[in-house]
């Protein structure tokens, strides 16, 4: 057979792997969804949590026990499709940070904007003081810290010259500037405050609620499309930003943007949940090794690994010390640095 | 017309003046080499071309109209550029790596004729073999080939390449040399490449510009440009430059040996 066509086929059994990959996510996360639903007090089958599901989307047409439903809407659905969201919008994030600052290491916790919005919610938690009332002290202060921070980063390597070895560096600095922050209001905090401020950096998708939610999936629903829209301009800025330009990208314009809606998705993901460590920095890894670095594939597929990472690990933190709920942020860390572990040792190039 | 002209182009980092008054032409199917010691401008002088930097006075005309009023996709349409160390996406495969060459036509979807394109490129560089392999697993001589092959499904006038030949062994130096040339005289692609082994540039490149403290020293085809003189003033070395073979032949001498007979 000639070569070209050898080299055609080959490209388009790899499109095929690739698709195949996505749509496996997508099952294994549908089948997920169906049995985290019905982990908790109340015991019912995976089938009656799918038909509680349904009867609440479609009332006419499906049915199901009421108190079923009632306990899927009101308690469980959104919690699970919580952890679905914050999982995919902290890989995307990551996979988006990684990419166009070429450093593995990069990811909204590295780059200092999960350690901004600690200080924010400890601010908020020590001192009282807040941006918002109420039940929006805490996630209206980490929020606008999260975004303080990217907007400092994006100061520091306009200053420098945007590009990836500054922004990496201003994000390190951004990290630790606010790590001391946190200390020290840790150190001045009460027993209870201080208490208070680990809680919440060992992240939780506990506090969820449907409006909640709504918000994530809103700032989801308008950035990933784009992202994946503009993927072509992530793979070149992903090979440097010498050759992004030469291919016609707008290197800084394209660079700040992603970097803030990067940090956006983050911003408002880990406001509500606190720090969730690991999906940002490993989803990506493990995507990658799988689907290679074509962020036309690279970003559906990292968001879903997040979502299945986060979801399997609440999963986990609620049923292993039941009634406890475990901090998710502990058990994703168990659950994805050893899977991490054994790729990376396993696959060659990695 | 020129295919590519630069007129009295300077450019300085804050205060450091790293390039004056630098004007040449380069024709179509012309591989033209520049040359000088490590900090000449060499690298400042194709980022200025290529309009990562933006020079403090001069211009750049490719076909005659000038880069600055030119948009981002069109100048990648009409000038690519491989940088010195390529690949960093190691975890893309070739194919996919040199698809990304057609960036600058593609909207979101690759046709059946982008994806022949790059093979048709995959082949010229013999690369036909590796296409499905990740970059990470290739050897540099064979990562470099992937480079021009990206640059060429770019379907410019113009290649700009900084120091294509560096961490290269002798063979691979001449393979890529190789292909360069022949794309030029095949193609009636211009091509300008930095270059630091003089050997190498006499032989494939039809004219050279030697640049020294960020000026042209001088401007014209190896066998005029490439003297003792030069080489003294622009390298402050001694040299003998030998003219029995095809093309000139730099041979540099120890400090103070020239006088004792060379």
């Amino acid at each position: 057979m000639e070569q070209s066509v050898i080299i055609q086929e080959g490209y388009t059994r790899l499109k095929k792997t690739r698709a195949l990959f996505v749509g496996g996510l997508l099952s294994a996360l549908a089948v997920l969804i169906g049995v985290a639903v019905t982990l908790g007090s109340a015991d019912f089958t995976v089938g009656e949590s799918y038909l509680a599901i349904l009867a609440g989307l479609f009332p006419g047409t499906f049915s199901a026990p009421d108190l079923a439903t009632t306990i899927v809407w009101d308690f469980r659905l959104h919690r699970v499709l919580f952890a679905v969201c914050a999982g995919f919008g902290l890989a995307v994030a990551g996979s988006v940070m990684q990419g166009i600052l070429r450093n593995p290491l990069a990811s909204p916790f590295t780059l200092g904007i999960a350690s901004a919005a600690t200080t924010g919610a400890s601010i908020a938690i020590v001192l009282g003081a807040g941006v918002a009332g109420g039940e929006y002290l805490v996630i209206g202060n980490a929020f606008l810290f999260a975004l303080l921070a990217a907007l400092a980063i994006y100061g520091m390597a306009r200053y420098r010259g945007i590009g990836s070895e500054t922004m990496v560096l201003a994000g390190i600095a951004v990290m630790y500037l606010f790590s001391a922050v946190t200390s020290l209001l840790q150190y001045v905090g009460s027993a209870e405050q201080l208490q208070a401020v680990v809680f919440w950096t060992f992240g939780s998708v506990d506090k969820s609620t449907w409006p909640k939610l709504g918000i994530v999936a809103l700032v989801l629903a308008c950035t990933i499309p784009y992202l994946i829209y503009r993927a072509w301009d992530l793979n070149a800025l992903a090979e440097g930003d010498e050759v992004a330009a030469s291919l016609g990208v707008p290197v800084e314009r394209s660079m700040i943007l992603f970097m803030m809606i990067a940090s956006l998705l983050t911003a408002v993901i880990i406001c509500f949940t606190g720090t969730i460590g690991f999906i940002g920095l490993v989803a990506p890894h493990i995507t990658r090794m799988v689907v290679g670095g074509d962020f036309r594939t690279l970003l559906p597929a990292s968001g879903l690994v997040g979502a299945l990472l986060l979801l399997s690990a609440d999963s986990i933190a609620r049923s292993v010390l039941a009634p406890q709920v475990l901090p998710v942020g502990i058990v994703t860390a168990f659950l994805g640095v050893p899977f991490f572990i054994y790729l990376f040792l396993h696959r060659r190039n990695a | 017309m020129a295919r590519l002209s630069i007129e009295d182009l300077s450019f300085a980092y804050r205060d450091r003046e790293v390039l004056r008054g630098i004007t040449f032409p380069v024709a179509a199917g012309e591989v033209l080499g520049l040359v000088g010691p490590n900090g000449c401008g060499k690298t400042t002088l194709i980022r200025c071309v290529d309009g990562m930097l933006t020079p403090h006075s001069g211009r750049v005309r490719l076909e005659g109209q000038e880069l600055r009023t030119m948009h981002r996709r069109e100048v990648a349409r009409a000038m690519a550029y491989v940088p010195q160390s390529a690949g960093n996406q190691t975890a893309s495969t070739v194919f996919e790596t040199v698809l990304m060459g057609r960036r600058p036509y593609l909207n979101w979807t690759v046709s059946l004729a982008d994806e022949e394109k790059v093979v048709a490129a995959l082949d010229l560089l013999d690369l036909g073999g590796l296409a499905l392999r990740k970059v990470g697993e290739l050897s540099g001589g064979e990562r470099q080939r992937v480079m021009i092959a990206r640059a060429l499904v770019q379907e410019t006038g113009v290649i700009l390449l900084d120091e294509p030949t560096s961490n290269l062994d002798v063979c691979h130096q001449m393979g890529v040399m190789e292909v360069l040339h022949g794309l030029a005289e095949e193609r009636g692609i211009a091509v300008v490449l930095a270059l630091h082994d003089l050997n190498l540039a006499a032989t494939y490149c039809h004219r050279l510009l030697v640049l020294s403290g960020g000026s042209v020293y001088s401007h014209g085809v190896p066998e005029e440009v490439l003297n003792e003189e030069m080489l003294k003033d622009v390298y402050g070395i001694d040299a003998v430059v030998k003219r029995d073979l095809a093309a000139p032949y730099v041979v540099p001498v120890r400090p103070g040996s020239l006088e004792g007979g060379a």
